[in-house]
């Protein structure tokens, strides 16, 4: 313990599926209690929205990418004694086994802390993982490899049907299957032959129950299991695509008891000194099982049993790495007894998937053994029923829980139960509606019938409440009942008033004070980890009306500041939320008033309970806020920190009388209803694109006639295979109506102006009663069309006239002062020459505030709270134009985990996640960031298929310096055509459906192109088979690939300048302002 | 769906808790308890420790997996720790009445019914348990539908007496001969010996056993204070002479404690639990425990020739003695489980050795 005194720690970069923001919290969590012990802290994270790269965490931080080469260099300069690979993802883990293969750690004399890289690959290598728990008899699942048909059949006789074949060495599951008898596997065989000389033959335990326990062991040997968790969808989805429960529901004591000693008896063998997680399949008919996965790390189930049971793993895992002993650590929560022990719970978790699969174009919609959520939720409830509903309205997709949705339209049950999609929970709750028994539901969906028959429940009740013919009609126990069951007051107002259901405040407000008028109001319950047992101090609170009493006592001092989080993360919100919550939830604490957190993410940071003086890990609805809200009689609520969802919450709060901190809500209204804002920005003489609300098709031509293409147009509601899109001209435009055909007075769609080669310029600012206090104006490389979180962004701005920024400064000065703005905000501006536009204001935090406060070392976040607080501040003394250095932020795409999409960027956002890197001049930084989100320096081929005369110009000169720097390039027809008219020379490969060679796909699948730049040749959807083509098999190839002609001639220039030596290893306080 | 409460339960100190009724129909009194486990309860209501009690299950999801069926195996229940339920009533929060599992036969509702064991549902557990934990384990009385009944207090009773067996009985034929004084035996310790090539020679709390033909004495588990035993004890102390090995656990151990001149006490509330961290002395090992216990030895108390074995990680309780020089051990927690952690039964072959 005593010869450790700097250790390194591996973050996981940018958010992407599989690995999001629950290693923000895993990484943050190892940082403080490595700070307990007095250890300096090395980080390497690229992910600059993060909290873990703030500044009270580690003591240097390296906005670099977490790869072998950028490791080993931070590791020369450090010389840390140790490092730690398990909080940091599989990101984390691949570089550091590479680290110790290539010799790095031994040749520096770094100690891997915590569990042994032998024993991460044991578990990591498919053939070492089986072969380590046949030595202690412990089952994993049975393959056999074969070369044919007939050999197929044979290892059947060994392994029993049913069966799964995969394919060796092909990708997306190409030929793979489930059989079940012979003839089934001599089809299925016959066809995976044509893709591979080989297949596996593997036993299927579909439909089996799966299951996962956290384990932990410290080097003394002594072991425990923090939770279980029990997939409510059995073995064939993901578990990360799995509504799971914690503890499990079903289990009995005789296999709950028999799974948690396997547990321990693999953790020992293995030797994990720190944390692991073990996924089982169970038997539904016996207590026989297989071992499907042991994670030798951190994961996002691990932080979801943290979340779960208020234990904190990463932190325990930490301490233990350092050679503490388990009894020797506190518990976190009770304070007073030890962290050797298993939590008891007195309450339920539900954990539900986000996705967000309706943003991507030809993405399949089926979830099964691979991961396409983006995000997820947590609900506590003392039922199932209270968990499960309160955890459908979390997700956020308009769903207001099992019941009392808009109805969807099923045409086959059948297909869509057995095969499920996205919406595999309301298919059911559809099916229950149509009849169908849960005898029937499980038949194809095999889910336990124990959770059917809760979801039945709900069904019922909703039956019966829907009998009642007005709230009076109602009986008293009926509605206790279904609050008990997790009914919202919009679903029990809406299945009692029916089709006179509005849906508005004032409904909802009715059901509430007539629960009030019966006395049925929730109660606050303490997670304690140890069910009451103990006494404990513990914040961290949750809301159910499954009991009579609360566990805290009010205040009622007028000292509580709320602030309302971000949800759960989802394209287009995630950890940059959650580093402003975090930072707002630090200055009220820290201005001495008590902090409390309302947010149900279980990746995040911000419902860490010893962020904040008070968590509620609960519901951002109108209805739970309100019950909050009521029970803290808070001095006021922070709207502005969290995103979207608390700002939407703004106005509807203001009419119930909150105090909302900041920005008047009716300011707020001014900026999102377009009407107002549009009228405001006329009155105050500011530029914005023309635009219209229109409602019918002749009105859109009338329109596009007055102002010509192209044209954005939004609907105001999403419509079905319709969202966001830029229309070039009348044709499109007629298709784009065919898609979008109920436009009408009530789905009116915004038609607007789309500006062509404009620049896209960012202001984020914070202002104190209509003075602008601090700002910082970022401009996009990409023109205007790319959706600004898929956007690269260089902060300060490089490429903008000084007149154009004085020309913006003023225009936020004006918006600022007519809108009194108290707080965070956010414009959007086109420019193009000295032309300033505004295309959006938002009254709150946006996307890029952790970016450009960490780039320009002035915290926004602190300083906006203070101003909502009424704490006078001072103008921040930096200014952008002190700036030595440049920040680059660049968006992390998942394309590869979804299968099918196409990965080309337009005006709705697809990236999830993102990287922010310093860098000594434009160049540098743009190179740093693009290697972070998974670039690479290309060695010599480069593909070239550069799209519409513009970009082919505009890549002339990147084409040229790639040929002086002796790359080969290759190009599509017409690209090496222009290529060559100016003098350079590229192979022709051929366009995928020419089927002549040398193809292009072909040149991709054999990994003979380092990089593709492929630019597409107009932005409709009805993309050509052949650019989305080239598109998809780089992704599936894992090619890097550029579909934006500026982005990718930065990108050239940048590598085409600097080479992987000449970038600077320098941690982010050795970047100085002077 | 219920409309009314129908069922109550009433604590001597007056609180008053209303839910609904399901398991049999009618009142009764006892001393109202809490256990921490999140699953178990089969094996937890046919606990004979849990005789006189009122349990209250923390965990509020109750009834999912239903309950097994009377399969018998080695002329015990397979799948429970004795023949009936010992609890005197059950008090959840939230009932499953729909059960799923491949090995259920019967709802909780049902076999509550058949062992005339009455039970509420939705009651704030959490709020019960609070209170428990701050005014202690206390008298209380389960009304059903009205009918009233005068409050019990169970530890005034030799409650050993009720649920011990009235003669002797021998399970299995191995090698090492257990003479095991059943005081309210869980069946899986009887299970954990014979798989380990044991003759169990079970007899009655009070037996004289000194003509019995034995290699090790266990002392095993049962209910309410131990002081209650005077018979038992009286019939330790004398084994005690010898150097057979004796092994006790839970009351089994507490008896041992006064049979050697120690002392025990009344626990404010009890651990009644399948997470309870003990440590071994002198050493950084520690193991996850199940336990379920009212009473408890205090250490302070014990003659020179007894230590420590075990430590409660949580509150320093004392879990487990040893004699300094004979072979005689006890611990306070359960390492047979069921229900709970098995990480402790490696005692049971650490005992064989002994033999």
């Amino acid at each position: 313990m005593s010869t450790i005194k700097k250790v390194l720690i591996l973050g996981s970069g940018a958010l992407k599926i599989g690995e999001a923001g629950e290693f923000d919290y895993s990484g943050s969590q190892a940082l403080k209690a490595l700070k307990e012990e007095n250890i300096e802290t090395i980080l390497i994270n690229p992910n600059i929205a993060t909290v873990q790269t703030s500044e009270k965490l580690a003591d240097k931080i390296y906005f670099l990418p977490v790869t072998p080469y950028f490791a080993e260099k931070v590791i020369q300069k450090e010389q840390p004694q140790g490092i730690l690979l398990a909080f940091g993802g599989q990101t984390a883990l691949n570089c550091g086994i590479e680290l110790y293969k290539n010799k790095t750690l031994e040749k520096h004399n770094v100690r891997v802390l915590g569990t042994s890289i032998q024993s991460i690959m044991d578990t990591e290598d498919r053939e070492n993982f089986v072969h380590k728990l046949d030595e202690i008899n412990v089952k994993t699942p049975r393959s056999i490899a074969v070369n044919s048909t007939e050999a197929a059949i044979k290892a059947v006789r060994k392994l029993n049907y049913p069966v799964i074949i995969r394919a060796a060495y092909t990708l997306g599951g190409q030929g793979s299957g489930f059989c079940n008898n012979d003839s089934e596997l001599r089809t299925l065989a016959s066809k995976a032959f044509s893709y591979s000389g080989q297949i596996l033959v593997e036993e299927s335990h579909k439909g089996w129950k799966e299951v996962e326990y956290e384990v932990v062991r410290d080097e003394y040997d002594n072991c425990i299991t923090v939770c279980n968790m029990e997939n409510f969808d059995p073995l064939g989805i993901h578990t990360g695509e799995s509504i799971v429960v914690a503890p499990s529901q079903t289990l009995s004591n005789s296999e709950y008891h028999k799974l948690r000693q396997l547990s321990i008896k693999i953790i020992r063998h293995i030797g994990i000194v720190g944390e692991c997680n073990v996924q089982y399949a169970l038997d539904p008919h016996s207590e026989d099982y297989r071992v499907i996965e042991v994670n030798a790390r951190l994961s996002r189930s691990s932080a979801l049993a943290s979340k779960a049971t208020g234990y904190p793993l990463a932190f325990v895992a930490a301490k233990l790495a350092l050679g503490f002993s388990l009894p020797e650590i506190k518990n976190a929560v009770t304070k007073t007894t030890s962290a050797f022990f298993e939590p008891s719970l007195d309450y339920i978790v539900c954990k539900i998937p986000r996705w967000d699969l309706n943003k991507f174009l030809g993405v399949s919609k089926e979830i099964g053994s691979s991961m396409k959520s983006v995000g997820e939720v947590m609900a506590i409830g003392r039922s199932f029923e209270e968990a499960i509903q309160k955890g459908l309205r979390m997700i956020g997709q308009a769903m207001h829980g099992f019941v009392g949705n808009k109805d969807i339209e099923i045409n086959d049950f059948e297909k869509e139960l057995s095969q499920p999609t996205d919406m595999r929970i309301f298919v059911i709750s559809m099916a229950m509606q149509n009849g169908w028994s849960v005898e029937k539901i499980y038949e194809k969906t095999k889910i336990d019938r124990w959770f059917l028959e809760k979801l039945q429940n709900i069904y019922t009740l909703n039956n019966k409440l829907e009998e009642a013919s007005s709230l009076d009609d109602l009986p008293v126990a009926l509605l206790r009942k279904a609050k008990q069951s997790g009914f919202s007051d919009f679903q029990i107002a809406r299945s009692v008033y029916k089709d006179d259901f509005s849906g508005s405040d004032e409904e909802i407000m009715a059901v509430r004070q007539h629960r009030y008028n019966n006395n049925i109001r929730p109660v606050v319950k303490q997670i304690d980890t140890l069910a009451a047992e103990y006494p404990a101090q513990t914040n961290y609170l949750y809301l159910t009306y499954n009991g009579q009493s609360h566990d805290i006592d009010y205040e009622s001092d007028d000292r509580s500041v709320i602030v309302l989080g971000s949800g759960a993360y989802r394209i287009g919100s995630s950890v940059e939320f959650d580093w402003c919550s975090v930072n707002a939830l630090e200055t009220v604490k820290e201005e001495g008033y008590r902090s409390v957190m309302i947010n149900y993410n279980p990746e995040t940071v911000s419902t860490d309970y010893d962020i904040c003086d008070r968590l509620y890990f609960d519901e951002l609805s109108f209805e739970r806020t309100l019950d909050i809200i009521e029970l803290e009689t808070p001095k006021g609520v922070v709207v502005s920190v969290g995103g979207q969802i608390p700002n939407n919450l703004a106005m509807r709060l203001y009419r119930q009388n909150v105090n909302i901190l900041g920005t008047s809500p009716l300011s707020i209204d001014r900026a999102e209803n377009r009407y107002k804002f549009s009228k405001m920005l006329d009155e105050l003489e500011v530029d914005q694109p023309e635009w219209k609300e229109l409602s019918s098709i002749e009105d859109i031509f009338t329109f596009t006639a007055k102002v010509g293409f192209p044209v954005i147009i939004r609907p105001s509601y999403v419509l079905s295979g319709a969202a966001m899109n830029i229309v070039s001209n009348a044709e499109e435009l007629e298709h784009f109506l065919e898609l979008a055909a109920n436009v009408s007075k009530k789905y009116p769609v915004v038609v607007s102006r789309f500006m062509e080669n404009t620049k896209e310029i960012e202001m984020d600012a914070v202002a104190s009663n209509g003075r602008v206090m601090a700002y910082a104006i970022s401009e996009h490389i990409e023109f205007a069309g790319v959706h600004s979180g898929d956007a690269t962004m260089m902060f300060p701005p490089q490429k903008v006239y000084v007149e154009t920024i004085r020309r913006i400064k003023k225009i936020t000065n004006r918006i600022a002062e007519e809108l009194n703005i108290c707080g965070p905000f956010n414009i959007q501006y086109l420019a193009r020459d000295n032309d300033i536009k505004v295309i959006e204001c938002n009254l709150r935090a946006s996307r890029s505030f952790p970016f450009v406060s960490k780039v320009l070392k002035t915290n926004f976040i602190t300083l906006a709270t203070k101003i909502m607080l009424d704490i006078p501040v001072e103008k921040p003394d930096k200014s952008l134009f002190d700036l030595e250095y440049i920040g680059v932020k660049a968006p992390q795409f998942s394309f590869s985990r979804l299968a099918k999409a196409d990965p080309v960027l337009g005006v709705d956002m697809s990236s999830t996640g993102e990287v922010g890197c310093i860098g000594e001049d434009y160049y540098e930084a743009i190179l740093k960031s693009m290697l972070s989100v998974g670039y690479t320096i290309p060695e010599k081929n480069i593909l070239l298929s550069t799209g519409p005369p513009r970009s082919k110009i505009e890549l002339l000169n990147s084409a040229k310096l790639l040929k002086e720097k002796g790359y080969h390039l290759f190009a599509t027809k017409g690209t090496a055509g222009f290529l060559l008219s100016h003098d350079i020379e590229a192979t022709v490969l051929h366009w995928p459906d020419s089927e002549k060679s040398p193809n292009t796909v072909d040149y991709i699948r054999q990994h003979k192109i380092d990089l593709v730049i492929n630019i597409p040749k107009d932005l409709t959807k009805d993309e050509l088979y052949n650019d989305y083509h080239i598109r998809r098999t780089a992704v599936d190839h894992n090619i890097p690939l550029i579909t934006n002609a500026r982005l990718a001639s930065a990108f050239i220039i940048a590598f085409c300048r600097y080479s992987m030596d000449d970038i600077t290893i320098k941690s982010w306080d050795e970047y100085t302002i002077t | 769906m219920q409309e009314t409460s129908d069922a109550r339960l009433i604590l001597e100190d007056g609180t008053i808790f209303e839910g609904f009724s399901f398991g049999y129909n009618g009142s009764v009194a006892g001393e109202v308890v809490f256990n921490t486990a999140m699953t178990g309860y089969p094996e937890s209501l046919t606990d004979p420790s849990y005789k006189g009690q009122i349990l209250t299950l923390t965990y509020p999801l109750v009834g999912n997996y239903g309950v097994p069926g009377s399969a018998k195996e080695n002329e015990m229940l397979k799948h429970f720790e004795s023949e009936q339920v010992h609890i005197s009533a059950l008090i959840i929060s939230d009932y499953s009445f729909k059960y799923n599992h491949w090995n259920a036969e019967l709802s909780l509702d049902d076999w509550l019914r058949k062992n005339k064991v009455p039970g509420i549902y939705g009651i704030d557990t959490r709020a019960l348990t609070k209170l428990i934990r701050e005014k202690g384990s206390m008298p209380a009385k389960v009304i059903i539908k009205g009918q009233d009944c005068d409050f019990f207090d169970p530890n005034t009773q030799n409650l050993v007496k009720e649920v011990s067996i009235d003669h002797k009985k021998i399970y299995g034929s191995g090698k090492h001969k257990i003479l095991l004084i059943d005081c309210g035996v869980k069946n899986n310790i009887i299970r954990y010996f014979l798989q380990k090539d044991s003759t169990v020679i079970r007899v009655p709390w009070d037996y004289n056993f000194f003509d019995e033909d034995y290699d090790g004495l266990f002392i095993s588990n049962g209910p309410g204070n131990p002081e209650m035993c005077t018979e038992t004890i009286r019939n330790l102390a004398l084994a005690m002479q010898q150097d057979k090995p004796i092994f006790g656990i839970c009351l089994g151990h507490q008896l041992m404690a006064l049979a050697s001149g120690g002392k025990t006490y009344k626990l404010k509330y009890g651990h009644r639990s399948h997470n309870q961290p003990v440590i071994l002395e002198g050493t950084k090992r520690a193991f996850i425990t199940s336990q379920n216990h009212g009473y408890a030895v205090n250490d302070q108390s014990l003659s020179d020739d007894w230590e420590a074995w075990f430590t409660n990680i949580n509150d320093d309780t004392n879990e487990g003695i040893k004699h300094k020089t004979k072979p005689f051990c006890t611990v306070q927690f359960h390492p047979e489980a069921s229900s709970g952690p098995t990480d402790t039964d490696y005692l049971f072959d650490e005992f064989i050795k002994l033999l």
